[in-house]
């Protein structure tokens, strides 16, 4: 998969799980927190689908690592190449 | 004999909903419980449930009418094989819709054949635009977000400055009718933390639990001993539940508040609690809940643990008599047994009604649930 369509699979995964969220407006380096209020149970939900679309493994420590679409990309690149 | 089926109440300060679509037809069988039709609030989209079994006799309202609360909606014969037409009272004249648009709906089924995305979605059905004839310009001819705003030449009340009302309304009413009392207390969070971490970290994924849930789990188990919190105060009575629909307050991105409940709390286990807020929380998301999630919520809480502060203040959502508070779980200096640490501390705080408990219950209702979330592995 590359670059592009991961981070375009990942932008998808975010729509599902906050559908309020128009996926033009994302910016990249910015944490989902602080762009739209992503709270405790959206970050939950997201952390669910990322492992099931990519069948990763996340421990709850590396929540953190998922706060942004960049820092996610990175992460799933990462984990992928292991 | 027939029975009217009228338009519930979904909360304190409803007046009227919209139909948008019949989930029934007439001749359907339908049993008590059953989500019969969706209609469209401030609120979102609500399935709306059946009170009663029979037989659907008749639908007096079509689709896109605004219709009162405790209007009839259609006619139900209790018995299934004896629908009859001569007690069938005329059905009364409901005004339509002034505005010449589908009513609008959050729920994505009910335009199929638009391609739009979900915040261009969120943002048409806020400004009052029809869908069906805004022009596209994504990829694919998608409705996009800048069409719809494009499209909104004149501005118009927003769904959410009328949930914003909504909730004003109610909470004016509170303010001016409860004469609350505010108790609050630190409660030490690392047994909780720590036996939090320690089962998350042997969970798959979707069974991980949220720091909120044990202290859903508190509140329910502490309530079975202090029942003056749990119910509504309606004509000057106060009426104990024995169900606990524990409300479960929940910002929606955009500025609105929804507050739904999680029916008969009192029967979850903590996996079940789990699951069932997550399932809650998708559809506040998704504008997709239920009448009695939005109307019999018996007791709030309400969390700001995202939001960074300490504690608050809460203010009861009538006809309630209670709501609790919960604040962010900080590190703290903790003072003990004539030492002092850092430890996970959360700031529980109670607001009450003085006609219904008094701080003496109110202290021992909070003390109760400090003393269940020391021993989280008994939850």
């Amino acid at each position: 998969m590359s670059a592009n369509d991961l981070q375009s699979t990942i932008l998808r995964l975010l729509t599902d799980v906050a559908p309020d969220v128009d996926p033009a407006s994302v910016q990249a380096d910015v944490d989902f927190r602080d762009q739209f209020d992503f709270d405790s149970m959206d970050q939950l939900n997201f952390a669910i689908a990322i492992h099931k679309a990519f069948s990763i493994p996340i421990p709850e420590a590396d929540y953190p690592k998922l706060a942004s679409l960049k820092k996610c990309v990175d992460y799933v690149e990462n984990k992928q190449r292991q | 004999m027939s029975i009217e089926y009228c338009m519930p109440s979904l909360g304190a300060d409803m007046e009227a909903a919209t139909l948008v679509e019949w989930k029934i037809k007439p001749g359907d069988i339908v049993k008590r419980g059953d989500v019969v039709a969706v209609v469209e609030t401030d609120k979102g989209a609500i399935d709306i449930e059946i009170y009663e079994s029979g037989c659907v006799e008749r639908l007096l309202v079509a689709p896109d009418t605004r219709v009162l609360v405790g209007a009839p909606l259609a006619l139900i014969a209790g018995e299934p094989a004896a629908a009859t037409t001569s007690a069938v009272p005329t059905a009364p004249a409901l005004e339509p819709e002034s505005k010449p648009e589908p009513a609008p709906t959050v729920a994505p089924a009910m335009h199929g054949h638009v391609k739009i995305s979900p915040a261009a979605r969120t943002r048409a059905h806020a400004l009052n635009i029809d869908i069906d004839k805004v022009h596209g310009s994504g990829p694919g001819g998608v409705v996009t977000l800048q069409d719809i705003e494009s499209a909104a030449t004149k501005p118009k009340p927003s769904a959410s400055d009328s949930m914003k009302a909504v909730i004003a309304a109610a909470m004016a009413r509170s303010k001016r009718e409860i004469p609350h009392y505010y108790l609050s207390t630190d409660v030490d969070y690392s047994a909780t933390m720590t036996w939090l971490t320690r089962r998350n970290a042997e969970l798959p994924i979707e069974q991980r639990m949220l720091p909120i849930v044990p202290l859903l789990r508190a509140i329910v188990l502490a309530l079975k001993t202090t029942p003056d919190f749990n119910g509504y105060f309606k004509d000057n009575t106060y009426k104990p539940s024995d169900a606990i629909h524990l409300g479960v307050a929940i910002a929606q991105r955009g500025g609105g508040l929804i507050v739904p409940a999680l029916l008969d709390a009192q029967d979850q286990t903590l996996a079940q609690l789990t699951g069932n807020l997550r399932d809650l929380v998708n559809r506040v998301r998704a504008g997709r809940l239920n009448n009695r999630e939005l109307s019999e919520g018996t007791i709030t809480l309400t969390s700001l643990g995202d939001g960074g502060v300490d504690s608050l203040s809460p203010v009861i959502y009538p006809p309630q008599v209670a709501i609790i508070g919960a604040g962010t779980v900080r590190e703290r200096a903790w003072a003990s047994e004539g030492k002092i640490d850092a430890r996970p501390v959360l700031t529980l705080s109670l607001a009450a009604d003085h006609r219904v408990s008094n701080g003496r219950s109110g202290a021992q209702f909070l003390a109760r649930i400090r003393d269940y979330l020391q021993a989280p592995e008994k939850l």
